[in-house]
């Protein structure tokens, strides 16, 4: 018998921790859980082609740089913000279905190159196309006249919302045809098509979902930073951080990417703050560590193991 | 007349300058059971790969229930009703039996729901006698049950047609009465049955009709007893030299 109930229970403390951050901590900790929210959103996303599917997506920073840009181009035409948004995530969800039936053709390390090159591309594409974007010059978006400490919370709670929005996602796939589909996939993918799964669609699907939150994710960034240029809108470093997120986690799994994605960002910020000029290497360390000694994520470990939860075609 | 279930139409498949396959012909009845034998390399599982669609036939037609779908994708076969099992099983490692089963229930055979699924997944695995088992991850079966997890997975997508690709080589004499059993269980559902076999013991045993492919041709179809006595059926296993040799001495 699998309950759904620690994993909700986790999940709804989860957030309200991050969402409670403003009432007792100082902007840099609200700063701090915003990201966190960001990267969780990103993981949660990626999760989907990476983690249901097993196709090793590197794409997550196309989807994010798009969707800057595209929700950056939308605000300075003077469409609303929040509308904005919207128009990001469509566009970049519609790029994603066309793209995924191409580059889902390739399988293993052919498909994570092709997927990275997508992230290269649209650099090129975006710093290229000087008349729509800027070009290198980047582009400015309105500033949102909010005293700092309205601005960040505001944006902390949007990040959540779309976090919450890829959980959400995600729990209602894995407990549908949909997921279990993909997990035949991720299985088989010869058996899947036997067994009368439709794979290019049921592939081009995940892919899809995996770019949806990305590029709300991204839209809201650049309406919060104000500025966005090719370089960083469109980081491999990015990319790769984004799949050990869930990996460490626990890829496939419901809330594995997000606790990922937690644990890293909170890593990430110890190791700046105490060894600025070791950061990098311990962090290559601590994922090296893991991945050898915790190759199912922190999900696999005793304590929390009860948070996977349902693991194919939702609970009995 | 009835129209077959399954109808070959000159049927041909090249790769590159290699002829896998060339102008093959024969159709299937409803609730036949038909043994496809031949030598290694002759093409047998090219034949069913391109009636299930996981290659693409370079010339002829192919036509179940009087449809082209010679053009078909793998999954569009698994719901139509063309049900086939792998010469190298394929099950889903990780999941359960169970798991495995009703994947084939859910998308391949028609279920409404999961439950439905799960439901038609149970009864096919009672049917092959693996209920049992429903809750181990498919991983650890070993190789009959593995073979039976496969057919339980293409019964519970309720197919017109079956095609098993070799379901009992590597298995032991007593593993193959059993399958033996299972299979004539499943003709006698009504289901088509063609069967690709290397033991003539069990191609015998099952079906009256006979497909030989040899070099991608289809040198002969007709009754089992008739086929077994082809010159040109012991020729092609045999080799020409040897065919004579065994000739002589009935003869002699």
């Amino acid at each position: 018998m699998r309950s759904g109930f620690p994993l909700y229970a986790a999940m709804i403390a989860g957030l309200l921790v991050l969402a409670t951050t403003p009432l007792y901590a100082d902007n840099y900790v609200v700063r701090t859980a915003a990201i966190v929210a960001m990267y969780g959103a990103l993981a949660t996303s990626w999760n989907f082609i990476g983690g249901f599917t097993g196709y090793p997506s590197f794409s997550t920073a196309a989807f994010f740089g798009l969707g800057a840009y595209v929700g950056a181009i939308c605000q300075r035409h003077g469409i609303p913000m929040g509308l904005a948004w919207a128009i990001a995530t469509v566009v970049v969800a519609a790029f994603a279905a066309l793209l995924g039936g191409i580059i889902l053709r390739l399988r293993g390390h052919y498909f994570a190159i092709g997927s990275i090159a997508v992230v290269e591309l649209c650099r090129l594409v975006i710093s290229s196309w000087s008349s729509l974007t800027g070009g290198g010059d980047g582009l400015n978006l309105p500033l949102m006249p909010w005293p700092p400490e309205q601005l960040m919370r505001f944006f902390l709670f949007v990040m959540l919302a779309i976090l919450l929005a890829s959980l959400i996602a995600t729990i209602f796939v894995d407990r549908s045809r949909l997921g279990f589909g993909l997990r035949c996939i991720h299985q088989n993918e010869d058996a899947a098509a036997m067994v009368g799964i439709n794979t290019t669609a049921y592939k081009i699907a995940a892919y899809t979902l995996s770019a949806m939150f990305c590029a709300t994710a991204g839209a809201a960034y650049a309406s919060w930073t104000g500025y966005i240029d090719p370089t960083d809108s469109f980081q491999i470093v990015m990319t790769v951080k984004v799949v050990v997120m869930a990996l460490l986690g626990g890829a496939g799994t419901i809330l594995g990417p997000a606790l990922g994605a937690a644990a890293f960002v909170l890593l990430e910020e110890l190791f700046w703050a105490n060894f600025l000029d070791w950061n990098r290497a311990i962090l290559g360390v601590v994922i090296v560590l893991l991945i050898f000694f915790l190759p199912g994520g922190l999900l696999s470990l005793g304590v929390l193991r009860r948070l996977r939860a349902a693991k194919v075609g939702g609970g009995k | 007349m009835i129209e077959p279930i399954l109808r070959l139409d000159g049927v041909s498949k090249q790769f590159g300058g290699l002829s896998a396959l060339t102008d093959v012909s024969f159709s299937l009845n409803e609730g036949e059971v038909v043994g496809l034998i031949g030598p290694n390399g002759a093409g047998k599982t090219t034949l069913v790969n391109v009636v299930t669609g996981n290659l693409r036939r370079s010339s002829g037609r192919i036509l179940f229930r009087s449809e082209d779908v010679g053009l078909q994708k793998p999954y569009q076969a698994a719901r139509r009703g063309l049900a086939r099992t792998f010469q190298i099983v394929q099950p889903f490692p990780a999941m359960t039996v169970l798991e495995n089963v009703t994947a084939g229930a859910l998308f391949g055979g028609g279920a409404g729901s999961l439950g439905d699924a799960r439901d038609m997944a149970m009864e096919s695995l009672a049917f092959v006698g693996l209920d049992a088992l429903a809750d181990r991850p498919a991983a650890n079966l070993a190789l009959a049950a593995r073979k039976r997890l496969e057919l339980a997975k293409s019964l519970a997508m309720n197919p017109r047609v079956l095609m098993l690709d070799e379901v009992n080589a590597g298995l032991n004499s007593s593993e193959i009465d059993g399958a033996l059993d299972l299979i004539r269980r499943i003709a006698d559902r009504g289901v088509t049955v063609l069967i690709i076999e290397h033991l003539m013991k069990v191609v015998l045993s099952l079906s009256k009709r006979l497909l030989v492919l040899h070099h991608g041709q289809l040198i002969a179809d007709g009754p089992s007893a008739e086929i077994v006595a082809d010159e040109r059926v012991i020729e092609a296993y045999l080799g020409a030299k040897f065919a004579a040799r065994l000739k002589e001495l009935n003869h002699g």
